[in-house]
């Protein structure tokens, strides 16, 4: 707990300067990699041959893309590991590279992070060519309507500006920790693929995890819940709402937290929602509830996420709405909203 | 020894005088940065919208009893007039606050640090952040027109501290501003 309380108030002073460098800090474009087979993803880009010592992953609570399939990889350096002794917060080597990959009927881009020899991330986008053959770098502002995703809605490559907003507490990476590559997955996770080749198991089995606490394997990560479709909803949250609306980002003065964090035994993960204002969840009624209408619309000023979406995620919408609707209590007192 | 006396009595004088030097200076130090923020935020017309204007004997004029705090909340806008096809595109209330245009109805934000409708909770780096990336606490929904954070951006980060300590140093006026109406489909 120290130490994360430590964390937190290193995290508050310093991503808003980093995010500033970031969009002040002039990249040598020369240095950057043109085009995504110059970063080793791919063996052979033409046939989409995976090079070896890169491992596929699925986190169990995927965040929305508009319906994007999205496959993701992760390199560590050779005889590099993840630090992972603090369930919330692993630390990634020097040399680190993750990719994601975003399909909308073909392949549309390919997100791209390395970490540099002074502990900083390179975050860039690659466009696929119409053929496939490759993807190009995107320039830093992101590149609008690329694309159109199921309904026609205009499908846009963020700027590298929007990706330091979400990537923006702990080591930076998202999707890649205790709780979304846990053995015990949430079966009613929405868009989750059913399965994940990196389990806690098996990343400890290939020898990419020092130093996991040893519970995290006897009894897997889960979000303390107290029914099947809480546990869903949390974690969606987590995922969706959790790397701003964190009780240490720059979003702490709304008073709404919507993260998940390791318990005492660090398997199980409580719940992070909590709110000091009334407005953003009604018990029973949804269409009251400020975090309900935000993900129902896709109106600029008022849609949450607030960026890299523009359609209504239907299914949680739903799983949230039924959430509030039967699940909660109505009370005056609660700032924690449980069942 | 007697050196060894002398000199440590001069290093505690010398504690001393700092130590009462310095609250003053400190003081002193941030009066001036209010009073850069004061001047700032009037040099760039900062009131002309989140203060509302009310009429007064000789026309519009500020209610300085609303400074800064936004639109009024009691100011429920009727839906804005609908403009014909042509150069005319954007439409203010007469209090200067609430703006129709392409992205909407925007209503200007209450800039004083009531702690549950205006500032009171922010953060100097929410307030940087905000003015540097056009977002709202830096991180959240994005600042709409007529804002003009763009040209904000362009200042220092000495000048954002400034107006930031200025504003905090303003009588917080509770006044919950309306979320932004959604532009007609």
């Amino acid at each position: 707990m120290l130490v994360r309380g430590e964390r937190g108030v290193l995290t508050k002073l310093a991503w808003p300067a980093l995010l500033l460098a970031s969009c002040a800090k002039a990249v040598d474009p020369s240095a950057l990699p043109l085009f995504l087979s110059e970063t080793g993803l791919y063996a052979d880009v033409a046939g989409k041959r995976i090079a070896a010592g890169v491992v596929a992953y699925e986190p169990q609570y995927p965040l929305w893309s508009d319906g994007a399939t999205k496959r993701r990889w992760i390199r560590l350096p050779e005889g590099g590991a993840v630090d992972a002794h603090d369930p919330d917060d692993w630390r990634f080597p020097v040399g680190t590279r993750l990719w994601k990959e975003f399909s909308l009927g073909r392949r549309v881009e390919t997100r791209y992070m390395e970490k540099l020899a002074d502990g900083s991330w390179r975050r860039l986008v690659f466009v696929w060519d119409a053929d496939e053959s490759d993807a190009r770098l995107a320039p830093e502002a992101g590149l609008p309507a690329v694309a159109k995703s199921a309904d026609g809605a205009p499908y846009d490559v963020p700027s590298r500006a929007d990706c330091a907003l979400c990537h923006s507490h702990g080591d930076g990476v998202l999707g890649f920790s205790a709780l979304q590559l846990s053995d015990d997955r949430d079966p009613l996770a929405p868009h989750a693929s059913a399965s994940n080749p990196a389990t806690l198991t098996e990343l400890t089995r290939l020898g990419l995890l020092r130093d996991l606490p040893a519970d995290c394997l006897e009894q897997p990560p889960r979000i303390d819940a107290a029914t099947p479709r809480e546990r869903a909803v949390l974690g969606y949250l987590h995922t969706n709402c959790g790397s701003c609306h964190r009780a240490d980002g720059l979003l702490a003065p709304l008073g709404l937290v919507l993260e998940a964090r390791p318990g005492e035994d660090s398997s199980e993960y409580e719940s992070g929602l909590r709110s000091n204002d009334g407005r953003h969840l009604r018990p029973g009624a949804p269409d009251e509830s400020l975090l309900w209408a935000r993900m129902s619309t896709r109106t600029p000023s008022a849609q949450m996420p607030p960026l890299a979406t523009h359609r209504v995620d239907s299914a949680a919408l739903e799983l949230v709405g039924a959430w509030i609707r039967e699940d909660l209590v109505p009370t005056d007192t609660r700032t924690d909203f449980r069942p | 020894m007697s050196k060894a006396i002398y000199g440590g009595t001069l290093f505690a004088a010398l504690v001393l005088a700092a130590s009462l030097l310095l609250p003053e200076a400190s003081s002193a130090q941030r009066n001036s940065r209010v009073e850069r923020g004061r001047y700032l935020v009037e040099a760039m017309g900062c009131a002309d919208c989140h203060t509302p204007f009310r009429l007064g004997p000789n026309g519009p004029e500020p209610d300085v009893e609303r400074g800064l705090s936004g639109h009024p909340a009691e100011l429920v806008m009727p839906p804005a007039p609908r403009l014909e096809p042509g150069p005319w595109l954007v439409v203010s209330s007469g209090t200067n606050t609430a703006w129709s245009g392409p992205w909407g109805v925007s209503f200007t934000s209450n800039l004083t640090p009531d702690e549950e409708t205006g500032i009171g909770k922010w953060t100097l780096e929410n307030f940087s952040a905000a003015m540097r990336t056009g977002r709202h606490l830096g991180a959240g929904r994005a600042i709409l027109p007529p804002m003009p954070w763009q040209a904000v951006s362009k200042l220092t980060d000495d000048d954002l501290a400034a107006i930031f300590e200025y504003l905090k140093s303003r009588p917080p006026v509770p006044n919950r501003v309306p979320e932004p109406i959604a532009p007609r489909g």
